[in-house]
């Protein structure tokens, strides 16, 4: 129990520390490392509560493919970054404030600082265990039969999201020389070849 | 010491309240922001898990998942959104964003 505590503590500190640097760090290839970070020590925080299911898919969807795509953008576009650092400093005041407000705002609304939590009252007793079956079982006995029609709708909503992208970045350039292969296989035989009677010795 | 529910969610105000102030803060670069949006959408996966493995009720996992999806979803589309904005203008600075303004 002591050792998740500490294993407990110490992805935490790591999440947040990450999380502080997604947001301060002066290169934007920084910031997508750290958020990989994040990512990484979310999954193992996953994985100390009992959601092995999750703490994989957050590996695989968002450092696999999210961050990826990230640090693709962030490496193809040309960016002043100091430009966009403009601004920084002169936002950081007001920014921390309302930061630190809202902390505390959700923080006393959950009761995390003070003693009573209305809102964990509950939850507190009632904390059985999902049980004897694990935990990818549990997930798929109730995603592919209660919630099937959501499992679906999350598929279209991932193709009209494939299908917008590709339609949002595909460009026809002018001037560029494509195969055209129906043009090709379509050309009748009078006007690919001529048969020409060469006279002797005169040459054509 | 043992972990409990609020250690899990402190977690997630923290990473919350993080992914806010990055918003603040790098008002001028998009890609931060949308990296903040995730930030955000993680720490409410976080308490959506943590609220299911204390409630014993799985229904919180399947729905992080879908936040999930819809979270990889929206990041596609606005960095293909910022990819097509930046061939045209070359420039991703969000101020000199207000073609549509009209």
């Amino acid at each position: 129990m002591l050792l998740q505590a500490l294993a407990f503590y110490v992805f935490a500190f790591v999440v947040m520390a990450s999380a502080t640097m997604v947001v301060v760090s002066r290169n934007p290839v920084y910031s997508v490392l750290f958020l990989i970070l994040a990512f990484f020590n979310a999954a193992a925080l996953f994985i100390l509560i009992g959601a092995e299911f999750i703490a994989m898919i957050l590996v695989i969807v968002y450092v696999g493919a999210v961050a990826v795509l990230f640090l693709f953008v962030v490496m193809m576009l040309d960016i002043n970054v100091t430009q966009l650092r403009e601004g920084f400093l002169k936002y950081l005041p007001v920014g921390s404030l309302i930061g630190l407000v809202l902390l505390l705002e959700i923080l006393l609304g959950l009761g995390v600082l003070g003693g009573n939590s209305p809102a964990m009252e509950g939850l507190a007793k009632s904390g059985a265990q999902v049980g004897a079956i694990d935990n990818t079982r549990a997930i798929g006995r109730v995603l592919y039969t209660q919630y099937f029609y959501l499992f679906q709708a999350a598929g279209v909503v991932l193709l009209v999201a494939m299908i917008g992208a590709i339609v949002l970045t595909l460009r026809s350039r002018p001037g560029v020389r494509r195969q055209r292969v129906a043009e090709q296989l379509y050309r009748p035989k009078d006007q690919t070849i001529a048969v020409v009677k060469v006279p002797t010795r005169e040459g054509v | 010491m043992t972990i409990g529910l609020g250690h899990y969610l402190f977690v997630a105000a923290v990473l919350f309240t993080l992914g806010i102030l990055g918003i603040f803060l790098n008002r001028k670069n998009v890609i931060v922001i949308l990296m903040c949006v995730e930030l955000m959408l993680l720490a409410v996966n976080i308490n959506l898990v943590a609220f299911s493995v204390y409630q014993g009720n799985i229904v919180g996992q399947v729905f992080a998942m879908l936040v999930l999806t819809v979270a990889a979803a929206e990041a596609a589309i606005g960095l293909a959104i910022l990819v097509v904005y930046f061939r045209n203008r070359g420039t991703i600075e969000v101020e000199d964003i207000n073609a549509m303004k009209g």
